[in-house]
C-alpha cells in the first residue's frame, strides 16, 4: 500500500526538542520506558545571565517558538515583580488578549498533529488553515506572527485601535463556529475515538504523585490552573473556568485543549470588552535592584516558572526556567506501560510534547535481549496500515 | 556516456524540478518556530505542494534539505552524515536567522554556529522566523539551481 508521508516524518517539522525514548517490549506490549533528553539544549539559562534584561525579552521568546507568548508574559512579569513595578491596567488586559490567542494558536496545532497522527488529513488541513487565520490576528495585533515581542518590561508595546478590535471580535465569531465542527468530529467520530479513548490512561492518583501539569492534569480530573489558583495580569478581573475531563485518557487530554479554545474566545471578548483606557506602558530604568523573584503563568502545555536571582545591575545574576514538557514526561511515561507499540505516537501527541524524532525509539525485547531502533513513521508503517 | 545526450539531460532536470523530494531537519540550536512556519508553508494558505513538493523521511530520498536552527554539539555529526545520505544532485536551505549564521544562540557554549561551518549551503533564507512567503521564495531559489536557470514564469 501506498505510504503518504507528510509533514511529520522522523525529522519532525513541528515537534522540536528531540527525545530519545528506550521501550522495552514484550512482543508488541510495552514493558518499560526510559527518557533521554538533551538533543536540543542550547545552554539558554547561561546565556541569559550574559545579556541584559531588555535583551533578555528576545531570548525567553526564543526558547520556545510554539509558547513564546508565555515565555516573554512570564519572564516580563517576573522581572517587574523583582522591581516592584505595577503595569497600566491597559496593558495587562492586552497581555490576556495575546496570550490566549497564542494559546488558541498553540491548541490548533496540536489538535490538527494528533488528527494527522492517527491518519484524519482532512481534518489537519482544515485546522491548519484556521490556525492560519489565528496567526493573522496575531500579526494585526502585535506586528508579526510569531515572534512579537509584544510583552515588555513595563507594559506592552503597541496599542491597539477600533480596527484591530473589530477585527478581533469578528474573527471570534467566525472561529467559533468552525470549532464547533471540530468539537463534534472529536466527540463523534469513530477514528478518532477509537484510537484515542481509553488509550495512555494516566489515573488522578498519578497524575498528582507525578506532578503533571496543564491538560494533561486537567485530563486526568485534577483542577489545576494557574490562571484559576493564582490568577496574575488580568485573570484577576476576568475570571476562567478550568475545563477538566474525568476519562484520564488520551481522548480527555485532547478534549481539554478542545474546549479551552472556547474559553480563550470568551476571554478574549471579555478582555476587549472591558478594556480600560490610559496607557500601555510605563518607563522602566534598565537597571534592576539586588533580590530574587518567581513568577510562574499557564502556558498552553501547563504551568510556566521563572526564577531570576538579580546583584544589581543590567544583567540577571541566574535565570532558572522551568517549563512544562519537562513536568509532564516523567508521568507520561507510566502511561505507556501495558500499551502496544502502535499507540505510542498517539500517547506521545496526547501530552502536546515540544518533541524531535529526529533520534530514533529504540526498542529491547525483554526475551531476547534484541534491540532495535524505530522512528514514529516507520511504526505507523509497520503496526497500522 | 552515450545517454548523457542533450535531450535526455533535459529531460532530468525538468523531471527533478518538477517533483523535488524535501527534507526537513532541526539541527539543534532551534527555538521550533521556524519548524511551524514551515509546516504552515505545506498547509492550504500557502501550500508549496503546488511546485510538486513532497515531505520525505528519509535522507536517501531527498534533493532538497531544509535545515531550521544552527547547528548544536550533539547534532553537528548527524547534520554531517545526513547531508553525506543525500544522493545528487542536492542543494541545502538554510531557513532562519539561526540556520544563516546561529542567530540568538550565538556564543552559548554548545552551539556550534550557522549550518554553513558543517556542510555547504546554497539558499539563505533569513529572518526569526521567516514568513511562509520567504520560505516559499528560498525553495524557489533552490529548485531553480536544481534545474540551472529560470524556469518558472518563463515562457519557452
Ligand atoms: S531563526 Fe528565530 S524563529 Fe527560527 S529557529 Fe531561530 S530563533 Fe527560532
Amino acid at each position: 500500500m501506498a505510504i503518504t508521508i507528510l509533514p511529520f516524518g522522523p525529522q519532525h517539522p513541528a515537534l522540536a526538542e528531540p527525545e530519545h525514548f528506550r521501550f522495552k517490549v514484550d512482543g508488541e506490549v510495552i514493558v518499560d520506558v526510559e527518557v533521554k533528553i538533551g538533543y536540543l539544549h542550547r545552554g539558554m539559562e547561561k546565556l541569559m545571565s550574559t545579556k541584559t534584561y531588555v535583551q533578555n525579552i528576545y531570548m525567553s521568546e526564543r526558547i520556545c517558538g510554539i509558547c513564546n507568548v508565555a515565555h516573554t508574559t512570564c519572564y516580563v512579569q517576573t522581572v517587574e515583580s523583582l522591581a516592584g513595578l505595577e503595569v497600566p491596567k491597559r496593558a495587562q488586559f492586552l497581555r490576556v488578549v495575546v496570550n490566549e490567542l497564542a494559546r488558541i494558536h498553540s491548541h490548533l496545532l496540536i489538535i490538527g498533529l494528533a488528527a494527522h497522527e492517527v491518519g484524519f488529513e482532512t481534518m489537519f488541513m482544515w485546522i491548519w488553515r484556521d490556525r492560519e487565520l489565528v496567526m493573522r490576528l496575531m500579526e494585526e495585533l502585535t506586528g508579526n506572527r510569531l515572534m512579537s515581542a509584544y510583552n515588555t518590561i513595563g507594559g506592552v508595546r503597541r496599542d491597539v485601535d477600533e480596527k484591530v478590535i473589530s477585527a478581533l471580535k469578528k474573527a471570534c465569531t467566525t472561529l467559533r463556529e468552525s470549532f464547533l465542527q471540530i468539537r463534534k468530529v472529536f466527540l463523534e467520530d469513530p477514528l478518532i475515538r477509537t484510537r484515542f479513548v481509553n488509550v495512555g490512561l494516566l489515573k488522578s492518583r498519578d497524575a498528582i504523585a507525578r506532578s503533571a501539569v496543564g491538560p494533561v492534569a486537567r485530563g486526568s480530573g485534577i483542577k489545576t490552573d494557574v490562571r484559576a489558583d493564582d490568577p496574575y495580569q488580568a485573570y484577576k478581573d476576568i475570571p476562567i473556568n478550568v475545563v477538566t475531563y474525568k476519562e484520564c485518557d488520551s481522548w480527555a487530554r485532547m478534549m481539554v485543549r478542545v474546549d479551552e479554545i472556547f474559553e480563550c474566545l470568551r476571554l478574549i471578548e471579555e478582555a476587549l470588552e472591558n478594556l480600560p483606557s490610559g496607557e500601555v506602558r510605563i518607563p522602566v530604568s534598565r537597571k534592576m535592584p539586588e533580590g530574587e523573584a518567581i513568577g510562574r503563568v499557564e502556558a498552553p502545555r501547563g504551568e510556566l516558572l521563572y526564577h531570576i536571582i538579580s546583584k544589581g545591575g543590567e544583567k540577571p545574576y541566574r535565570i532558572k526556567i522551568r517549563t512544562p514538557t519537562f513536568s509532564n514526561l516523567y508521568p507520561i511515561v507510566a502511561t505507556f506501560i501495558g500499551e502496544t507499540i502502535a499507540d505510542i505516537p498517539v500517547i506521545l501527541i496526547s501530552i502536546d510534547p515540544c518533541f524531535c524524532c529526529t533520534d530514533r525509539m529504540e526498542f529491547v525485547d525483554v526475551n531476547s535481549g534484541k534491540v532495535w531502533y524505530m522512528s514514529t513513521s516507520e511504526i505507523k508503517r509497520k503496526y497500522w496500515r | 556516456m552515450a545517454i548523457g545526450s542533450y535531450a535526455l539531460e533535459r529531460l532530468l532536470r525538468w523531471a527533478r524540478a518538477k517533483s523535488p523530494w524535501l527534507l526537513h531537519l532541526n539541527a539543534g540550536a532551534c527555538c521550533n518556530g521556524c519548524d511551524i512556519e514551515l509546516v504552515a508553508a505545506l498547509t492550504p494558505f500557502y501550500d508549496v505542494e503546488r511546485f510538486g513538493i513532497k515531505l520525505v523521511g528519509s535522507p536517501r530520498h531527498a534533493d532538497i534539505l531544509a535545515i531550521v536552527g544552527g547547528v548544536n554539539k550533539q547534532m553537528e555529526e548527524r547534520v554531517r552524515r545526513i547531508y553525506n545520505q543525500m544522493p545528487e544532485p542536492k542543494v541545502v536551505i538554510a531557513i532562519g536567522t539561526c540556520s544563516v549564521d546561529g542567530g540568538a544562540f550565538n556564543g552559548a557554549y554548545n552551539v556550534v554556529g550557522g549550518v554553513d561551518k558543517i556542510i555547504p549551503v546554497d539558499v539563505y533564507v533569513p529572518g526569526c522566523p521567516p514568513r511562509p512567503e520567504a520560505i516559499i521564495h528560498g525553495v524557489y531559489l533552490a529548485l531553480r539551481k536544481l534545474y540551472g536557470g529560470d524556469f518558472l514564469g518563463k515562457k519557452r
